[in-house]
């Protein structure tokens, strides 16, 4: 009498063999697969443990009270000078980029070709590298604001080159937190005579905004990290910049500097200054993971 | 409940204009997000043709020789960017040499239908990697000079092999790390998107899971994998200040990765504050090189993708 877990045809039982030749390839594989995923978390344990060992005794009050060596040992006008040339990218970046979804995903239907050519330039433009970014603001600020004497490098061409970088992302987490908003309120709005304004300003907005504000942070976090766009439209200061028209500090042109200067006091301060930014950029993702809707819906 | 009174207000006389008044404003609206929608291709249309425009002195002057020649030197106004050009591409090659394989292992422990492991370990394997993608580049380039370059030079002793300063190996090691999270979390949602069938059909025919994974799943993500592919070499072709801090600025080329290399980006970082006359043209032509590069690998990334949501 035969198994009834055999192959009828073969003769060879169906039970599971842990041994076979199949299920140890298996295992293989899955070793395999999580050695390679250890290996790459790796460096990221290596960052989080060099940030934390050089930078930590380095934070101090000076830190945020001094101005960058030569003058003193802080990092104060870097700081100042990040979230300025942050602040004015969000500023022409954030409305671009949530009318330019608004329009793609709200009143696109009428044009789909146009829709198509906005997201495909979009996504193109996120794949433009900062440093080509940073070229063109060059091209564009620098020589501009140079030829009408207004200055050269500057915190303005700073900002304009980090809101670019900022552009693309706002403008998909924003087209994503729109498609998220049940197509039922457009109408019902619609429904009671609420014009097209009316229907995105009171309705779909306030719903999407949690998702909006979450995308933002994000984009947010990702330009204050961004070093290779303003090497060559900020620069640099070593005292706080007087005017938004001239070059501005920032704490990822610090590290730069730093991270290759001879004297150890300012590679330390390079570690206190990542330290700083990686704060910074967490706290900035952290609070957009809070304020994902898919938190505020638990 | 809404806060406006539009059109059914009943107030007569005014309720012509405030009903003209609404359709300006809509229209007005509506004309303004068409302008910041288009203001998308126009500002990806000008930086093409700035950078074109820019670099037209160098590209009459240098010709083609620029990409066929190696060659940097600003006082006799010699310039070729083929070192640069090789360095890009070859340490993008090498990253994705690992950064594939590797992301690809990952988006298959973070699907969720897999059951590799459990969903907590998941969801903290997710965020690890969310993580890596927010440490910045220059932090990531302070690392590689005090921790990546003095450990690799530590494990090449043993093997009897001298490490410079900067060079190739930490250089693609260390992008290799930075474009991880974008193919894992592309390549995830493209197996997320599979039609489950597929995986309970091979299932059902007693398929084990790796020969599901391997025979019916990746050949069914194909296409979508090779667009996470071709983003991540974008990224890596532009990753600019990693590779800067990490790779020796040193235009030649070896086949050795343990010599000091160069790449458009980290030329472009190193030189361009400085650059005067005719060294900012050819700065911009190197820009220009590398923006059709990356964009070329892009827009066929992008292609691909499209391709498979049709």
């Amino acid at each position: 009498m035969t198994d009834i877990r055999t192959d009828i045809r073969t003769g060879i039982s169906l039970k599971h063999n842990p041994r076979s030749r199949r299920n140890l390839f298996g295992l293989l594989m899955t070793g395999l697969t999580l050695v390679a995923t250890g290996l790459a978390l790796l460096p990221l344990l290596a960052v989080i443990y060099y940030l934390l060992a050089n930078g930590i005794s380095q934070i101090n009050p000076q830190l945020f009270t001094e101005l960058i060596p030569p003058r003193g040992q802080g990092l104060s006008n870097a700081i100042a000078g990040t979230l300025t040339m942050v602040g004015l990218g969000a500023l022409f970046s954030i409305p671009i980029g949530i009318m330019a979804a608004i329009y793609i995903c709200e009143f696109g239907q009428n044009q789909p070709n146009l829709v198509l050519v906005i997201r495909f330039a979009t996504n193109v433009l996120s794949g433009v590298p900062s440093i080509v970014v940073g070229v063109f603001t060059f091209g564009t600020v620098v020589l501009a604001t140079r030829m009408l004497h207004l200055g050269s490098f500057s915190a303005i061409a700073g900002g304009v080159a980090l809101g670019i970088v900022m552009l693309p992302i706002i403008i998909r987490t924003t087209e994503e937190s729109l498609k998220l908003v049940p197509q039922d309120l457009r109408q019902g709005a619609v429904a009671i005579g609420a014009t097209k304004l009316q229907t995105i300003l009171y309705v779909v907005l306030p719903v999407a905004l949690p998702a909006i504000i979450t995308g933002t942070m994000v984009a947010i976090a990702r330009a204050s990290g961004e070093t290779a766009p303003l090497i060559f439209t900020a620069l640099s200061n070593q005292y706080f910049a007087k005017s938004l028209f001239q070059p501005t500090a920032s704490l990822s042109v610090t590290i730069y500097t730093f991270a290759t200067a001879p004297f150890i006091k300012q590679q330390q301060l390079a570690w206190a200054a990542s330290l700083v930014l990686v704060g910074m950029i967490l706290i900035a993702n952290i609070t957009a993971r809070i304020l994902s809707p898919k938190n505020l819906e638990r | 409940m809404l806060p406006f009174s539009g059109g059914s207000s009943n107030r007569s006389p005014n309720k012509n204009l405030s009903q003209k008044l609404d359709q300006r404003l809509d229209r007005g609206f509506v004309g303004l997000a068409a302008i910041c929608g288009l203001a998308v291709p126009i500002l990806l249309g000008a930086i093409a043709c700035l950078v074109a425009i820019q670099s037209i002195d160098a590209i009459k002057y240098l010709g083609l020789s620029f990409i066929t020649k190696v060659d940097w030197n600003v006082n006799q106004n010699s310039y070729g960017a083929l070192a640069q050009i090789y360095g890009t591409l070859v340490s993008s090659a090498i990253a994705l040499f690992i950064a594939v394989p590797t992301g690809i292992g990952i988006a298959l422990f973070l699907t969720e239908d897999f059951k590799f492991m459990p969903k907590q370990l998941q969801t903290l394997l997710g965020f690890l990697v969310e993580l890596l993608a927010a440490i910045p580049s220059v932090v990531y380039g302070l690392w590689g000079i005090f921790g990546l370059v003095p450990f690799l030079r530590f494990l090449l002793r043993f093997l009897g092999l001298p490490l410079q300063g900067g060079s190739m190996l930490p250089a693609a090691l260390v992008l290799a790390v930075m474009i991880l999270p974008t193919i894992s979390a592309i390549c995830r949602e493209v197996l997320i998107s599979l039609s489950k069938e597929l995986r309970y059909a091979a299932m059902g025919l007693g398929a084990t899971r790796w020969e599901t994974i391997l025979r019916i799943l990746l050949p069914a993500a194909g296409s979508g994998i090779l667009g996470a592919v071709m983003l991540g070499l974008g990224r890596a072709m532009g990753e600019t200040m990693a590779v800067t801090m990490l790779i020796g600025n040193r235009d030649q080329i070896k086949f050795s990765i343990l010599e000091p290399a160069n790449t458009i980006a980290a030329q472009l970082a190193t030189k361009f504050a400085e650059a005067e006359g005719i060294e900012v043209s050819t700065l911009m032509y190197a820009a220009l090189i590398l923006f059709v590069m990356t964009s070329i690998v892009n827009i066929l990334a992008e292609l691909l993708i499209i391709k498979r949501n049709d």
